[in-house]
């Protein structure tokens, strides 16, 4: 039965994204399609196939997604800062193991404090298969900044827009369309709290992270002119220095602005071994 | 790659000199200039992709509630009221299932739980240690603790999801300032209400170190779980027993609230007493969003307070009161030189508590509890059956007996030489002494400074002893 059933419906439903929502409402809402389709695994994971980052505003309902993916139970509050320490979990998906990695919320990655530094090193050095932007459309300018700071660091990564429920209340509509081509990386409308799209935004971060569908990141428009040669520079001896490296632009970029974490990086070796160990652990109480 | 891993990159410092001789030649703030070119790539990408139809901005009603609930004058009143409110209702439903818990796991439990170990031949001491100290301590730790808990905490919770607390932050933000905080201190300190450990992890949300360690040295005046059910106990046994019944539930919250509003103006004096003389420093400044109401998801809200902080509690609460009942039953029946190890302590101590109001077997009672404060009341209350002899009330030394009304508890702790001042002071001595095992583990973990574990533990104590031998000094002066 599962069989019969689960190829038709992912058929429609990779048709209808975006666009008819009332038939992939009724298919998020039919036990049989999540049943055949999501395992959530709680923190039980031996073993991942890939990698999952959430990054986020603080307060976007981040740990309601990590939630409704995992089927953990961590306490999600109505306040920023719930999150200070990364929480993991894991799902299955279309055969394939998930590890879910619940990063502090953060309005941005430039900040010296240690939550951003936690998110911030987790996506560098980490270095998830994907890393899921969860951003609050109702706040949708304010939500970009963090996007597009995460979009310098990391090519792969799916923005998962979360709140919908609310911006239709408040008569706000996002264009995901628009949003998608120009961030030039997967947009997937959700409501979390009643588990709309999230199918589709499983569907997405499952395309990206086995390479169906290459994203092409928006990058700053343009670097002003003072500083092109600098970075020519450093990104040079970056690469020669590292040649494994993923983005030595962004970390010319934060060594030229001084980032004291990033020179320690530099300076301890940290930023040669593109390793997960690197990063603090998390400190649950 | 791995050979990398372990050494520094020769290349490294070749790299820094290079980008500081960039930096310098770069005109104007280059950081300040990649903020503003995202920022205006969002706002034009948002533009773009966002649509408003109509003047339909943020509802009003978020905007009415917020004037209200975050205005200057009204603001702390409703902050104030809506807790009181919330204790009123906790002390008033635990009292029944408390009583239920008790004559269950109590006056039933413990004589057919002692009845068995003595029909397979058990010896007396393994029945004292196992019966009347491990198990009465755990049965009457679920007693004190579950009801309130289940009551108190699905409330808070609920008021959580709804968005209140961040209107809460606000309204303590201009405070904090004052005190020379950093203003995310007031989500630290809520956090403290539920646990201190948690609230100490929470303040890596600060960035600047001297504020994150202001937050991290005061957050043990926010009254955590462990000691919410010792005031709302010890609140309703003496403090509401003093007026008519019909007030005694009103009087009781008021004194609960007192005592929590107590610890945090003693954060902001704290704070302001340290930011002015060891940690002196600039207050930097942050934005605080105000998240908009959202209707709390009941159900949802039920299961995860019962199971993430009810059981979660409770289950730290019993770990703990487990060795606790042992180590109760030990001191009181290891006898040397005529007297038993909590006999000698208490004598030794007496003195002493009684100058602060308390007495030696509340100080005892403090020091077997440093592990958890969820087991002051219950050590209490045995310490003081075997200091009084009151055996025709317990079932003898080192027995949690059977406390099936509030009637009882008062009539024992009176016995043992209990005034209302007794009362008052244990309720500020809950609020005023060290942070409990976990906490201080979690500040040792969090600072990695055993320098300032040890100001966080010492700090709150040598606050407690002050203000408790203060009341005392005043109540006899004044009251008798």
């Amino acid at each position: 039965m599962n069989a019969t059933n689960s190829a038709p419906t992912s058929d429609v439903l990779s048709l209808a994204q975006g666009s008819a929502a009332p038939v992939t409402e009724s298919c998020a809402s039919c036990s049989v399609y999540r049943a055949t389709n999501l395992k959530k695994l709680g923190v039980v994971m031996d073993s991942s196939d890939f990698v999952i980052a959430l990054a986020g505003n603080p307060n976007t309902g981040k740990s309601t997604v990590f939630n409704a993916l995992t089927g953990l139970r961590q306490h999600t509050g109505n306040w920023p800062g719930k999150t200070v320490a990364r929480a993991e979990g894991g799902y299955a998906y279309a055969g394939k193991r998930f590890k879910l990695v619940d990063l502090p919320g953060t309005y941005s990655l430039l900040s010296t404090s240690l939550d951003e530094q936690i998110a911030r090193d987790f996506i560098l050095f980490g270095q998830p298969d994907v890393t899921v932007i969860v951003a609050d459309a109702t706040r949708l300018e304010r939500n970009l900044n963090l996007v597009l700071q995460i979009l310098e660091i990391t090519d792969r990564a799916v923005v998962c827009l979360n709140l919908m429920d609310e911006a239709k209340r408040h008569g706000i509509t996002v264009d995901e369309r628009q949003l998608a081509r120009d961030l030039g990386v997967p947009v997937v409308p959700t409501a979390a709290r009643y588990g709309r799209g999230l199918p589709e935004l499983l569907q997405a971060i499952n395309d990206v992270a086995a390479g169906e569908v290459v994203c092409r990141p928006q990058r700053l428009e343009a670097d002003p002119a003072a500083i092109r040669p600098a970075l020519a520079d450093l990104v040079g001896e970056l690469k020669a220095a590292f040649p494994e490296l993923p983005n030595p632009r962004w970390i010319a970029l934060r060594l030229l602005s001084g980032d004291d974490s990033m020179v320690e990086a530099l300076r301890s070796g940290q930023l040669g071994t593109l390793h997960a160990s690197a990063i603090a652990e998390p400190n649950q109480a | 790659m791995n050979e990398s891993a372990t050494k520094p990159a020769p290349q490294a410092e070749a790299i820094l000199a290079a980008a500081q001789r960039w930096r310098q030649q770069i005109p104007g703030d280059l950081h300040e200039h990649i903020v503003e070119a995202i920022y205006g790539q969002a706002a034009r990408i948002a533009e773009r992709a966002v649509s408003r139809p109509g003047q339909a901005a943020r509802p009003t009603f978020d905007r009415t509630l917020d004037r209200i609930l975050t205005s200057k004058l009204w603001g702390f009143p409703i902050m104030i009221l809506l807790f009181a409110v919330m204790f009123w209702i906790t002390i008033t439903g635990a009292n029944v299932p408390s009583g239920w818990i008790a004559s269950l796991l109590v006056d039933q439990g413990h004589p057919w739980l002692k009845g068995l170990f003595q029909s397979v031949g058990s010896p007396g001491w393994l029945t004292g240690l196992v019966v009347d100290g491990m198990y009465l301590a755990t049965a009457w730790v679920v007693s004190v603790m579950l009801p309130p808990m289940a009551i108190f905490f699905p409330m808070f919770t609920l008021l959580e999801d709804f968005g209140y607390l961040p209107r809460v932050a606000f309204n303590l933000d201009r405070l904090f300032m004052t005190s020379g905080g950093h203003g995310k201190q007031a989500m630290t300190t809520m956090m403290g209400f539920g646990c201190n450990a948690a609230g100490v992890i929470a303040t890596r949300i600060i960035d600047s170190p001297r504020e994150r360690l202001l937050a991290i040295l005061t957050n043990n005046f926010a009254l955590c779980n462990g000691r919410w059910p010792t005031q709302f106990l010890i609140a309703t046994v003496f403090l509401g027993s003093l007026v008519p019944a019909a007030l005694a539930g009103f009087v009781s919250a008021a004194a609960v609230t007192s005592v929590a509003l107590l610890g945090v103006l003693l954060t902001f004096l704290v704070g302001w007493g340290l930011s002015h003389t060891v940690l002196k420093g600039e207050v930097s400044t942050f934005s605080l969003e105000l998240p908009p109401y959202r209707p709390p998801r009941l159900w949802q809200t039920l299961y995860t307070s019962l199971i993430d902080r009810t059981l979660f509690v409770l289950w730290r609460a019993v770990v703990f009161a487990v060795p606790a009942g042992a180590v109760i039953w030990l001191v009181a029946n290891i006898h040397v030189g005529g007297d038993s190890l909590a006999g000698h302590f208490i004598r030794f101590a007496d003195p002493m508590g009684l100058f602060l109001g308390l007495n030696g077997v509340i100080l005892l009672a403090y020091v077997i509890a440093i592990p958890a404060n969820e087991i002051v009341i219950p050590t209490v209350l045995m310490l003081t059956v075997m200091v009084t002899g009151a055996h025709d009330l317990g079932a003898g030394t080192g027995v949690m007996f059977e406390l099936d009304s509030n009637d009882t508890v008062r009539q024992l702790l009176t016995t043992g030489g209990w005034t209302t001042l007794t009362a008052v002071n244990l309720m500020l001595f809950s609020l005023l002494h060290n942070p409990c095992s976990t906490t201080l583990y979690t500040i040792y973990k969090e600072t990695g400074s055993a320098k300032w574990t040890v100001v966080s533990a010492l700090l709150p104590l040598a606050i407690g002893f002050v203000v408790c031998a203060l009341t005392a000094w005043g109540w006899r002066l004044f009251i008798g």
